[in-house]
C-alpha cells in the first residue's frame, strides 16, 4: 500500500533541512540536538504527522545522558505503513526541552509521563502533574536507570 | 492545520472556572468508572472540564520488565488487558521477532490471527456490555457479558487458558487448533450473528438508548487524527486507518475484510462500528478456519534445539515444549518497533536491547492511554447526563491506560 516513493519523499524533505536521516525497519530515525527538535517536528506535521504514537525515554547513565524518543505516526495511506522516529539526547544533572503540545496535542499526556518517569522537564507543557505515581511520591524518578525496584521475597519477616 | 491545533490547544486546557463552578469527584470506587478518578468541573449540571486522573492502579510494567528475561515480559504485559489479553501481546512478540530475526511459519501465523479475531469479539462485547450498564439498561450488560462466555470458551480451548493465553511466543504459538475447533467455532458465528441482531433490537434501535447517543460526544475527522485516537473511536469519526493494515503480522495480508467506517464521530456511530467490527471478525474467523495451512507452529530454528524424542512429542501432540535456550534467551542489541491493532485501538511497543536477556528499555503505548486524552477533549459543553453516555462509548479500559 505504501510506495516507497512517499518513505523517500519523507526522508529527502527531512534531509534537505540538513537532518541525517537513518533507515531502519519499520522507522525513519532522526537524530537531532534540543535546538533542532521543533524544526523538525513542525517538518513533520507539514508532511502529515499529525500526531504522535509515542513519546518515550531512555535513561543513559554511563553517558551522563538521557534521550527522549518521539515517535510521530501518519493515518494517510501512503505513509502509515512507518513511524518517524525523532531522538533528543539531554544531560542527565538538567534534562530541560522545549514541549511540544503546539505542533502535537496529544504530547500534553506523553510529556506529562516522560517528566515524572524520568525527570525532564517539558518548557511550556502548563500541565506537569503527577499522572501515574502517587501525589506524596519520591526518591529519583521512576525509570532512571539508578532506581532499583525492591521485590519481596516468599517468606514475609515476621515477629 | 495549526488552526485545529488553537482549538484543540483552548479546549485541551481549559480548567479552572469561576466561583460559580462546581467540583465533583468521580470515583476511583464508583460502579461505572472502575479504578478511575475523574475530577469534575461542573457549571450547573453543564460540564466545564474534565480531569482523568489514571494512576490508580499504576504496576510499573515498564520498569518490571526491565528487570525480568524478555520472555518473562509476555505473560507480565498480557495483564494491561486481560479481556483482550492476545492482541496486547502480539505487538510484543513482534518486535522480539524483528530482534531476534526469526518468522513463524504460515501455520502459526494463521493461529494467531484466529485468537487475536476471538479476544477482539469478546472485547467488544465488554466494551458494548460496560456501556450498557452505564445507560442503567442492565439486560445489554448481562447478554454481552453472558454471550463473551461463548467466546472465551473458544479461546481456551484453543490456548488452554480462558484469560490469560500467553500463545503467541517468538518464533510461532504454544498449541495447534484442537480437534473439532472449526465446527464449534462455526457454530459460535451462527450464534453471534442471530443475537446482534436481537442486540440491535433491544439496545441500538431502542428509542431511549438513542436519544441518549445521537449527536453526544460528537468527534470530527480532523480532530481525531490530530489527537491521535486509535481503535473504533478514530473509525466511527471517519478515518480509514487500521493497525492490522499499516503493520505487517498474524495472517492479515492473506484473508480479506473491510475496515468499516461511519461520519458521524458521535457516541451511536462509536457503539455501532463495535457491532460493524464484531462481523468483520467473525468473517476474518471462518476465512481463517477454511484456509489455514498444514505445517508445524514453531519456528525450525528453536524446533532444532530440542532433544530428538521431545521433538517428535511436539511435533505429534501440537503443543510446543519451550526449548531450555528460551528462558535466558539473549535478544540481539537492537532496537524494534511494533504496532498492532487490539480491539481498543492500536498498541505500540519499542524495545530496546543491549544484548542481554532483559530488555534494557521497553516502551508500551496502549490504546486507552492514547484515547484517555477524549475525557479533557470531548466532555465541556455537555450536560452531566452525557458523561456516561459519553464514557460508555469510548470503551476506555482504565488497567490499561496505567500499565
Amino acid at each position: 500500500m505504501s510506495g516507497p516513493s512517499t518513505r523517500e519523499e519523507v526522508k529527502q524533505a527531512l534531509e534537505r533541512l540538513g537532518f541525517a536521516v537513518e533507515e531502519a525497519r519499520d522507522v525513519l530515525r532522526v537524530r537531532l540536538e534540543p535546538a533542532d527538535l521543533r524544526k523538525a517536528a513542525e517538518e513533520l506535521l507539514r508532511l502529515g504527522f499529525d500526531h504522535l504514537a509515542s513519546v518515550g525515554g531512555v535513561d543513559w547513565p554511563a553517558e551522563g545522558k538521557i534521550e527522549v524518543v518521539y515517535h510521530a505516526e501518519s493515518y494517510e495511506p501512503g505513509k502509515r505503513s512507518f513511524l518517524v522516529e525523532l531522538r533528543v539526547k539531554v544531560p542527565r544533572d538538567d534534562p530541560h526541552l522545549p514541549s511540544l503540545i503546539d505542533v502535537w496535542p496529544n504530547a500534553l499526556l506523553m510529556e506529562r509521563e516522560v517528566w515524572e518517569m524520568l525527570g525532564v522537564t517539558f518548557e511550556g507543557n502548563p500541565d506537569l502533574r503527577r499522572l501515574l505515581l502517587p501525589p506524596d511520591w519520591s526518591g529519583p524518578p521512576p525509570l532512571r536507570k539508578d532506581f532499583r525496584v525492591e521485590e519481596e521475597g516468599i517468606y514475609v519477616e515476621y515477629e | 492545520m495549526l488552526s485545529t491545533s488553537e482549538v484543540v490547544r483552548s479546549r485541551l486546557l481549559a480548567r479552572e472556572g469561576g466561583e460559580e463552578v462546581y467540583e465533583l469527584f468521580i470515583g476511583p470506587q464508583h460502579p461505572s468508572s472502575g479504578h478511575m478518578r475523574f475530577i469534575v468541573r461542573l457549571d450547573g449540571d453543564v460540564i466545564v472540564s474534565v480531569d482523568p486522573d489514571i494512576g490508580y492502579v499504576h504496576r510499573t510494567m515498564e520498569k518490571l520488565a526491565e528487570g525480568r528475561e524478555a520472555v518473562k515480559a509476555i505473560p507480565l504485559l498480557e495483564r494491561m488487558t486481560i479481556i483482550d489479553s492476545h492482541n496486547v501481546t502480539i505487538g510484543l512478540v513482534r518486535a522480539m521477532e524483528k530482534l531476534l530475526d526469526v518468522e513463524p511459519p504460515p501455520r502459526a501465523r494463521y493461529l494467531r490471527t484466529l485468537l487475536s479475531e476471538i479476544n477482539r469479539i469478546a472485547s467488544h462485547l465488554y466494551g458494548i456490555g460496560i456501556a450498557g450498564i452505564m445507560l442503567n439498561h442492565s439486560t445489554m450488560f448481562m447478554w454481552a457479558f453472558g454471550d463473551r462466555e461463548v467466546w472465551l470458551q473458544l479461546a481456551e480451548e484453543l490456548s488452554g487458558a480462558r484469560l490469560t493465553h500467553t500463545y503467541s511466543i517468538p518464533g510461532g504459538v504454544r498449541r495447534d487448533l484442537p480437534q473439532g475447533f472449526a465446527d464449534r467455532a462455526e457454530k459460535a458465528v451462527r450464534y453471534m450473528t442471530r443475537r446482534l441482531e436481537e442486540y440491535a433490537k433491544i439496545f441500538l434501535e431502542n428509542p431511549q438508548v438513542r436519544s441518549r447517543y445521537e449527536g453526544v460526544g460528537v468527534l470530527k475527522k480532523g480532530e481525531a487524527s490530530r489527537l491521535g485516537i486509535v481503535g473504533p473511536n478514530l473509525r466511527a469519526s471517519g478515518v480509514k486507518y487500521d493497525a492490522r493494515l499499516a503493520e505487517d503480522y498474524a495472517a492479515y495480508s492473506e484473508v480479506s475484510f473491510e475496515v468499516p467506517t461511519l461520519e458521524e464521530g458521535d457516541a451511536y456511530a462509536r457503539m455501532r462500528l463495535r457491532i460493524e467490527e464484531i462481523k468483520q471478525s467473525m468473517s476474518i474467523i471462518l476465512q481463517v478456519l477454511r484456509k489455514v495451512p498444514e505445517g508445524p507452529i514453531f519456528a525450525e530454528k528453536y524446533l532444532k534445539l530440542l532433544p530428538p524424542k521431545l521433538r517428535e512429542q511436539v511435533l505429534s501432540t501440537g503443543r510446543v515444549k519451550l526449548p531450555a535456550l528460551f528462558a535466558s534467551m539473549k535478544l540481539p542489541a537492537g532496537e524494534a518497533v511494533a504496532r498492532a491493532e487490539m480491539g481498543h485501538g492500536e498498541i505500540f511497543y519499542h524495545l530496546i536491547s543491549d544484548g542481554s536477556a532483559k530488555p534494557y528499555r521497553l516502551r508500551v503505548v496502549t490504546p486507552s492511554f492514547r484515547n484517555v486524552i477524549l475525557f479533557r477533549y470531548l466532555m465541556p459543553g455537555h450536560r452531566f447526563m452525557d458523561f456516561p453516555a459519553i464514557y460508555g462509548s469510548l470503551d476506555y479500559f482504565p488497567p490499561e491506560a496505567d500499565r
